[in-house]
């Protein structure tokens, strides 16, 4: 059990060494073969054909991040579930109820977020 | 220690095998699929679509891969330049590495060596998929950010929300799968979906219904019959994780030139372009792994360790298509309608899902209870879909939907 439970994770890793391998080789033989002819137009950022104005990283708008914030509450919820979706058949109803209350106290958060209109994007 | 010790020797050349084998499919694959992705398309518009090299433009793919081995790569100026260069891998490795987990087959025999046709038969195996296709955010939020250029920035900081609020009802729609197959393994997910429609207990004490799952014992007993709200769920949110169309707004051509990879070119791009493409078979693969039975199929008794190969591709083949023909379908949403969507639509309806699909099964609940719960979140999850987004309604006046009506 031990072993194969390790060998499977190996086997992960074997994988992540041959994919950056690859990935990292191709990259290699793409700078063997393409030319390099520099010249000032073409280290300027794309703007449509017009000279860049100002710099490349302008501010962003503030509501990306309220969206950010609500994605750890929901992801870190789902990682609650996960365990109990693997075993409720054993702990039963109490557990349950419990996991319902769970869930409930999060969609009310998500309820007020709606209500607060920050889910609104204009 | 030992564990590894003896990981070293037969197991090691058995997963580095699977590595290469994964890979080389996985390339033949992606090339196969641009090529079926534009024929299928230029059918769709009454065009031939790519037909100059190899027979029907099979080798257009390859013939545009080695052109863009050839296209000189330039950074630019302000880009950050590590950034810059891990973003393509960042792109284009999680996608692959989330094949690991999608099983192909059954087990293979070479003699006393038993192969898994998988290449990693973790226990988590739904976690891992999920965490790579979290991996897959940095490559496009690093590579809008790296490029110190504008349309690069706006593309990636849209995406980057696009994306984590689809993974979140991505991640919930999974969960009622691990509660009916009570594993995160996919293997185990893919034996449990064995056999047909006869043995299943989803509709046990619902009267018409239990009489009516008996009727079609023929029918398969796949996840998709009792939970095809998870796989609607699912499957849009896949499809937004993917960036395809109609979700494919971080690189919106109309107001973002080309998104979060509007400055890269030569090989950096086909990276991009490539792990798209992964990610869209993954996506494929996985919803046929967990809602269509994965390699499940009748098995004849010629070739038998070949069936469940071939039933697998085909299934998978299906949803690629289904990819191409949303593209070609459907037009991209409007940013305000995708966040509605993703927020108000599919999490809610995720987590609905979740206690529908645990009320019904657990032991020791009333029958009628159980029916009365799942009657009522059904039609709530139904009246939510159908209800669409109100504001909607008030957006189109009455004088224009006159003027269209008579058009």
């Amino acid at each position: 059990m031990a072993r194969s439970y390790f060998s499977q994770y190996l086997t992960i890793g074997l994988f992540l060494v041959v994919s950056v391998g690859l990935v990292m080789g191709t990259l290699q033989l793409a700078r063997l073969l393409r030319p390099n002819v520099p010249s000032y137009e073409k280290y300027t950022t794309y703007e449509s054909g017009i000279d860049p104005i100002g710099q490349g990283w302008a501010q962003t708008n503030v509501r990306y991040y309220i969206f950010a914030l609500l994605f750890v509450v929901f992801d870190v919820e789902a990682v609650f579930l996960f365990p109990w979706a693997i075993v409720f058949e054993r702990l039963g109803t109490q557990a349950l109820i419990e996991m319902v209350i769970f869930i409930a106290i999060l969609a009310l958060a998500l309820l007020y977020a709606v209500k607060k209109k920050v889910l609104d994007w204009l | 220690m030992s564990a590894i010790l003896d990981f070293i020797g037969v197991g090691f050349i058995v997963a580095l095998v699977k590595a290469l084998v994964v890979f080389a499919a996985l390339l033949l694959t992606t090339i196969l699929v641009v090529w079926f992705e534009r024929k299928v398309i230029a059918d769709m518009q009454s065009r031939v679509g790519p037909s100059r090299w190899g027979p029907f433009g099979l080798l257009q793919t390859l013939a545009d891969g080695i052109k863009l081995f050839f296209k000189e790569d330039f950074r630019p100026q302000g880009a950050d330049k590590w950034a810059y260069a891990l973003a393509p891998v960042l792109a284009m490795v999680p996608a692959i590495l989330g094949f690991a987990v999608v099983p192909v087959g059954g087990v293979l025999g070479f003699g006393d060596t038993k192969v898994g046709l998988v290449g990693s038969d973790l226990n988590v195996g739904i976690l891992y998929f999920l965490a790579m296709g979290s991996l897959n955010v940095y490559g496009i939020v690093l590579a809008g950010w790296a490029s110190g250029s504008k349309y690069p920035l706006l593309g990636g900081i849209r995406s980057t929300a696009q994306l984590i609020s689809y993974e979140t009802s991505l991640g919930l729609s999974l969960v009622p799968i691990a509660l009916v197959a009570g594993s995160l393994s996919t293997v185990q997910i893919v034996q449990a979906q064995a056999g047909t429609v006869g043995n299943v207990t989803f509709f046990d004490g619902i009267p018409i219904l239990e009489q009516v799952s008996s009727l079609f014992k023929f029918i398969p007993n796949w996840f998709i019959w009792s939970q095809w709200p998870a796989f609607a769920i699912f499957f849009i949110s896949g499809i937004a994780e993917t960036n395809r169309a109609p979700f494919d707004l971080p690189e919106a051509e109309s107001e973002l030139v080309a998104g979060y990879h509007t400055e890269y070119s030569g090989i950096r791009f086909a990276l991009f372009f490539l792990g798209e493409y992964v990610h869209v078979v993954l996506i494929s693969a996985m919803a046929v792994t967990l809602f269509f039975g994965g390699w499940d199929g009748p098995i004849f008794p010629f070739l038998s360790w070949l069936w469940p190969l071939i039933w697998f591709t085909l299934k998978t083949i299906a949803f690629v298509y289904l990819f191409v023909w949303l593209r070609a379908t459907m037009p991209r949403l409007r940013y305000d309608r995708l966040m509605w969507l993703g927020w108000k639509r599919l999490i809610p309806a995720a987590l609905l899902w979740i206690m529908v699909t645990a009320v019904v099964n657990t032991a020791g609940i009333d029958r009628g209870v159980r029916l009365a719960v799942f009657g009522a979140l059904f039609l709530l999850v139904l009246g939510f879909v159908i209800r669409g987004d109100p504001r909607q309604k008030t957006a189109v006046s009455p004088q224009r939907r006159v003027s269209s009506g008579t058009a």
